[in-house]
């Protein structure tokens, strides 16, 4: 094992800008406000350099977890980080959107600088969570990551922001707790907390009989269903969904871009860390129920983005659907399915982020959200109107922009499993163009009449630096995904290789047992 | 070169797209003209080679995902090469037009900038129609399928300002969506079946996906005809096919060297051409085939029947689009390819003459598009006249018959109409009569467009009368251009696309089992009557018309008021419109509002915020605790202490 702590260095340099900030920035004057924002950009931009030297260093053909730290903690404890081509990625995503996040935030005016030290723990909150390999470490990561994302949504929100932040706080806890509880058991019968070792751990899959009821799957099945209710809530899941919506409306724009593109993206990336390796036989039994859910979300929630008003909760709508896909695309168990979720929580990282950005522009303008306020925008932002439609298009995945792959690499994954699952979620593709152009026709289409709209200026340099690289990156991974695929493909093959290995033990064992 | 043909439109776009402002409006127009040209003179030169293999050119990867391969990649065969001939030959003489046709547009103000925008979306267009006929695989054609639409739906919304054309815009959009929904199932059915998109792969599979059975729903069929059928979906939104149509009328919306380009001779062909470059599988499903077949028919005489009535000489034209299109799908349903991809190129030829002729009458006449208000044009714009003619002329099949000897459309439209006979099948002889009466509708109403527009006396406002003028050379030449196409097209490759030399010229590019496919062969040998009836038809609608709207003009009104349901029924498109927005669009509205508010906001948040009742009394107290700042506080520090503790430990090296 290399001796190397890049890791922990792109993990704590946010919060270390963080303490900076907090110790050495004092008063509340335009100057003190400049250097809190510069600081934080700084930060954020220093922490992206020094994140490539991880990708620089990622070697996709090895499988196993890579640029591993591993130390002795307090009490038993472990501290152990490492990356594969499955979070590598999500770890980049982090890096990479948060100087922007930092960025859209330059017109902030209350409480800046606790503000930027929010920001930037929750950048090494996040970064931990898709580095971790311990339980607890990961865990902690997992759950400190709502507070600063509940005070941001609290104290910079819009009108309803108590009410948000708390259904944005009580949802994602509850479905924690349980998933706390599944640890701690986790732990007692393996007697560890290192994630490498709990991947090839054989918990229990022999049923069990609780007050009376079998369950199918044992002990696994609960342990599935316990971290599920974590994941679910927090990617989200069809019908535990609402609390989104409400919390993108009422979250400052940066606040938006960093849940939209990072923090749900945690439940993607739990199932595919803990669920599938660990609970390999439970994953398998309840494949249909998830499948049922994710259609669900495609079809559902794209119906209920057709009937929005509001530029943001349609956005967020749009997110829950696309993030079916996701679950979809992990359930099928084969290359393209997880490929292509992955893929798919990239690109949506992206284009979502983006979009809600895109919003934010004019919200920084006029103040509103409402569909209905706006109207005619292309004839005097025509730039603005270039940019929105390309994330406009790469939101209904049209190919050649980023947010095709993901899709038809799922649906083309679950095609080969269920054709009821590929048919439901392909209509999925018709109800997202109806949606997405409604709005864009709305808001930028048509006359410009209203006398408010029309001394709206075009982007100005600094949105337009904020948008290049996400609209550059859109563009890249939809025409040369190979980019993404080449790290991901391998670490999924074994993923996939000892799922299915997992599964055939199971069912050689119990065709034993009934011979 | 391939290369170069494929990416000069997209160049063009970019320079004309992103930089205008650096080199001007007028230069943006010449790059992109310039380059369209360049192309086009490189497909001609192309067009003569020889094409015994497929030749590809791989560009660089695309998506790489276990058994799911695929790149970008360039495909020559004959099937592209013609392809490549008619966009790129339409598109530059589209493009040349344009100066003129959007020279001074009146949608637009004073300053306004519009011209690169329209240029490089055109040149765009032209692109990702390229990109979808040279691909080696189904999903590469995919991404130009949907880029078609996409310029599609930005140019039919080009006049932005307009809710007609926004709205008409996404109807274009969402219902090729439509049609893609299908496409892209027949593409994961190929990929589950075959484990691979590519047409080299593919195309060996034939035979092989016959004997297979795939499950799809609750349903266990014939793999052949599940993947085809739905392939044919796809085709039949992009080329407006009967039931995914009702988004091409609509689509007049946009500029008229739009229509021209898009709405006439290529991206409204992309269904055609993909039946024909998918012949290795569609040969081997004979069920989907008689589908296609009775669709391509049917749209051929219902959108012809609405032909009959329509006042917006745009609108006549779109539907006999529509039928001319439903012909090519008939005669591929038959198993004749090659008439179909015949019939494409000339159609391509004389329709986009015929909206580029409109474009110029709506020009000379102030933009005004109802016939009702023309009428004696012949003496005042003769060029655009005499083009108009030669386009009537090749569309309703004039010609000598039993000899090769007439116009384009005579050569082509023949072709189908023997070879659906010569199939020798009920659905041929379904085919066969519904396209005979076709042709006569065909003729009655190219022929009323004519009369209304050129003939009789003047009607409508005697202002923009006494002010239409001819249009300038720049949509004159690309009318006469393309009038020699409609003159010569028919009888110069009529041997290569029917006649002797069909099978060498098509080379691999097209596929025929030869076991159970002989039409092509029997079309040649059908018997004087059936050769001779398409002319019998095109005759009596030219009478007809010559009738009605020449000798006694009072007739048309008279007859549609003693049939008055009918006529109705006919100027409503037979009501498609308002069925689907009752069955579908209505629904889908209500349904995500009820989603929304009961099931999103009664039940779900109900249950969930019911249950954290408890809570609230609680967290109105943290509420308050927050505000003052002293939870914001705690929490902080907590988290802190927490992290400060780990990054210690870590680079400390830990409590060894």
């Amino acid at each position: 094992m290399e001796n190397t702590v890049i890791l922990s260095i792109t993990t704590f340099l946010p919060l270390f800008g963080a303490a900076v900030l907090m110790v050495f920035l004092r008063g509340n004057d335009a100057v003190a406000v400049r250097n809190a924002k510069l600081l934080a950009l700084f930060t954020t931009v220093v922490t992206f350099l020094v994140s490539l030297v991880i990708l620089f260093k990622f070697d996709p053909s090895d499988t196993g977890f890579q640029m591993v730290e591993q130390k002795e903690w307090l009490g038993g404890l472990t501290y152990k980080l490492g990356v594969d081509g499955i979070s590598v990625l999500f770890v980049m995503l982090t890096t990479f959107i948060m100087p922007i996040v930092i960025g859209a935030s330059w017109k902030v005016e209350t409480r800046v600088k606790e503000y930027m030290i929010l920001f930037l723990m929750l950048e090494t909150l996040m970064i931990g969570v898709f580095v971790a390999l311990d339980l607890v470490l990961f865990y902690g990561f997992f759950e400190a990551g709502l507070i600063p994302m509940f005070l941001i949504i609290g104290i910079w929100g819009g009108k309803d922001r108590i009410y948000a932040a708390f259904k944005f706080f009580l949802y994602t806890l509850l479905g924690s707790l349980l998933m706390l509880i599944a640890m701690i058991y986790m732990w007692y019968v393996s007697g560890t907390t290192d994630i490498e070792a709990l991947m090839s751990f054989d918990f229990s899959s022999a049923p069990i009989s609780v007050l009376g009821i079998t369950i199918a799957g044992g002990v696994q099945t609960l342990l599935f269903l316990a971290f599920f209710a974590s994941f679910a809530v927090k990617l989200p899941m069809w019908p535990v969904h609402t609390w989104l919506p409400d919390a993108h409306v009422q979250a400052p724009t940066a606040g938006s871009i960093v849940l939209a593109a990072i923090l749900i993206k945690m439940g993607g990336y739990g199932f595919l860390r803990f669920s599938l390796p660990m609970f390999p036989v439970a994953s398998d039994l309840l494949q249909n129920f998830i499948f049922f859910l994710s259609v669900a979300a495609i079809i559902l929630t794209s119906l209920i983005a057709l009937a929005q008003t509001d530029m943001k909760k349609l956005i967020a709508y749009s997110s829950v659907a696309h993030m079916g896909f996701v679950t979809m695309g992990i359930f099928a168990f084969n290359q393209q399915g997880l490929d292509g979720a992955i893929f798919q929580m990239i690109s949506h990282g992206i284009v979502a982020g983006a979009l809600f950005m895109v919003v934010g522009v004019i919200y920084d303008r006029m103040h509103t959200r409402e569909i209905a306020a706006f109207g005619g925008l292309a004839l005097n932002m025509p730039r603005y109107a270039l940019v929105f439609m390309l994330f406009t298009m790469a939101n209904v995945g049209l190919p050649g922009l980023s947010g095709f792959v993901g899709e038809v690499l799922t649906l083309a994954a679950v095609f080969k499993v269920n054709t009821w699952v590929a048919f439901g979620a392909t209509s999925g593709v018709i109800l997202s163009a109806a949606y997405a152009l409604w709005l864009y026709r709305r808001v930028m289409f048509g006359d410009l009449i209203k006398e408010s709209l029309k001394g709206l200026s075009d982007m100005d340099t600094r949105e337009k630096l904020l948008f290049a690289p996400l609209v550059f990156l859109t563009v890249l991974f939809g025409v040369y995904p190979t980019l993404v695929l080449d790290i991901t493909g391998p670490s999924v093959e074994a993923l996939l290789q000892h799922f299915h290995s997992a599964l055939g033990v199971v069912q050689t064992a119990t065709e034993a047992v009934t011979h | 070169m391939p290369t170069i043909i494929l990416f000069s439109p997209l160049v063009g776009a970019l320079i004309a797209g992103f930089g205008w402002r650096i080199i001007g409006e007028r230069n943006a127009q010449l790059v992109t003209t310039a380059l369209l040209f360049l192309a086009a003179a490189l497909s001609w030169m192309l067009f003569y080679g020889a094409y015994e293999t497929p030749e590809t050119t791989l560009l660089f990867s695309w998506i790489h995902s276990g058994s799911f391969s695929v790149d970008w990649a360039v495909r020559m065969d004959r099937l592209t090469q013609i392809m490549l001939v008619v966009v790129t030959t339409v598109s530059s003489l589209v493009h040349l037009y344009s100066w003129g046709y959007m020279e001074n547009d009146p949608q637009w103000k004073e300053g306004e900038v519009y011209k690169p925008r329209f240029f490089a979306y055109l040149s765009f267009f032209t692109f990702a129609m390229l990109a979808l006929v040279t691909s080696d695989n189904l999903l590469q054609m995919f991404f130009g399928w949907e880029g078609v639409g996409v310029a599609s739906y930005l140019l039919i919304g080009f006049y932005f300002r307009k809710p007609s054309a926004n709205a008409a815009a996404i109807k274009a959009f969402v219902v090729n969506r439509v049609g893609d929904f299908g496409f892209a199932l027949g593409i994961f059915a190929i990929y589950k079946m075959t484990d691979s998109v590519n047409f080299s792969d593919i195309f060996t599979q034939g035979h092989h996906l016959s004997t297979e059975t795939i499950r799809f729903l609750w349903m266990d069929l014939n793999a052949a005809e599940v993947i085809t059928f739905l392939l044919f979906i796809g085709a039949m939104g992009k080329s407006a096919q009967l039931f995914l149509h009702t988004w091409l009328p609509d689509a007049m919306e946009g500029p008229t060297p739009v229509s021209a380009l898009i709405h006439a001779a290529t991206m409204v062909t992309a269904g055609v051409f993909l039946v024909a470059r998918m012949s290795p599988l569609f040969e081997y499903a004979p069920g989907t085939l008689v589908f296609v077949t009775i669709i391509g028919a049917t749209t051929a005489f219902v959108a012809a029947t609405i032909g009959l009535v329509q006042n917006d000489i745009k609108r006549v034209i779109a539907y006999s689009t529509m039928s001319q299109l439903g012909y090519m799908f008939a005669a591929a349903g038959v198993g004749v390819y090659q008439a179909a991809m015949f019939h494409l190129m000339t159609h391509a030829f004389f329709k986009a003459m015929l909206f580029l002729g409109a474009g110029a009458v709506i020009h000379a006449m102030h933009h005004e598009q109802d016939m009702r208000n023309y009428g004696a044009l012949r003496k005042k714009i003769p060029l655009t006249f005499w083009a108009m003619m030669i386009g009537t002329l090749a569309i309703t099949g004039v010609g000598i018959p039993l000899t090769d000897i007439g116009f384009a459309g005579f050569l082509s439209k023949d072709a189908i109409i023997e070879s659906t006979y010569a199939a020798g099948t009920s659905v041929g002889q379904y085919a066969f009569w519904m396209l005979v009466i076709a042709a006569a509708m065909t003729a009655f109403y190219s022929w009323r467009l004519m009369f209304l527009t050129f003939y009789g006396p003047e009607k409508g406002d005697k202002h923009t009368h006494d002010h239409a003028h001819e249009a300038p050379m720049v949509m004159i030449i690309p009318l006469g251009v393309l009038a020699l196409g409609a003159t010569f097209a028919g009888m110069l490759w009529y041997g290569d696309f029917f006649g002797e030399n069909v099978t060498e010229w098509f080379g691999p590019a097209v596929y025929t089992n030869h076991e159970t496919n002989h039409v092509l062969h029997e079309a040649h040998n059908v018997a004087a009557w059936v050769k001779v009836s398409p002319f019998i038809a095109m005759l009596s609608g030219f009478l007809l018309a010559f009738w009605f709207y020449i000798l006694s003009p009072s007739i048309p009104a008279a007859l549609a008021k003693r049939n008055r349901h009918l006529y109705l029924f006919l100027l409503n498109k037979w009501y498609f419109d308002e069925v689907y927005d009752f069955l579908f669009v209505r629904p889908a509205r209500r349904l995500g509002n009820f989603l929304w508010k009961r099931v999103d906001g009664d039940v779900i948040d109900g249950a969930i915020n019911g249950l954290a009742l408890g809570w609230i009394p609680r967290l109105t107290r943290a509420v308050n605790r927050m505000q003052s700042g002293y939870l914001y506080h705690y929490a902080f520090a907590t988290i802190i202490g927490v992290v400060a503790l780990i990054s210690l430990v870590a680079i400390s090296g830990g409590a060894h």
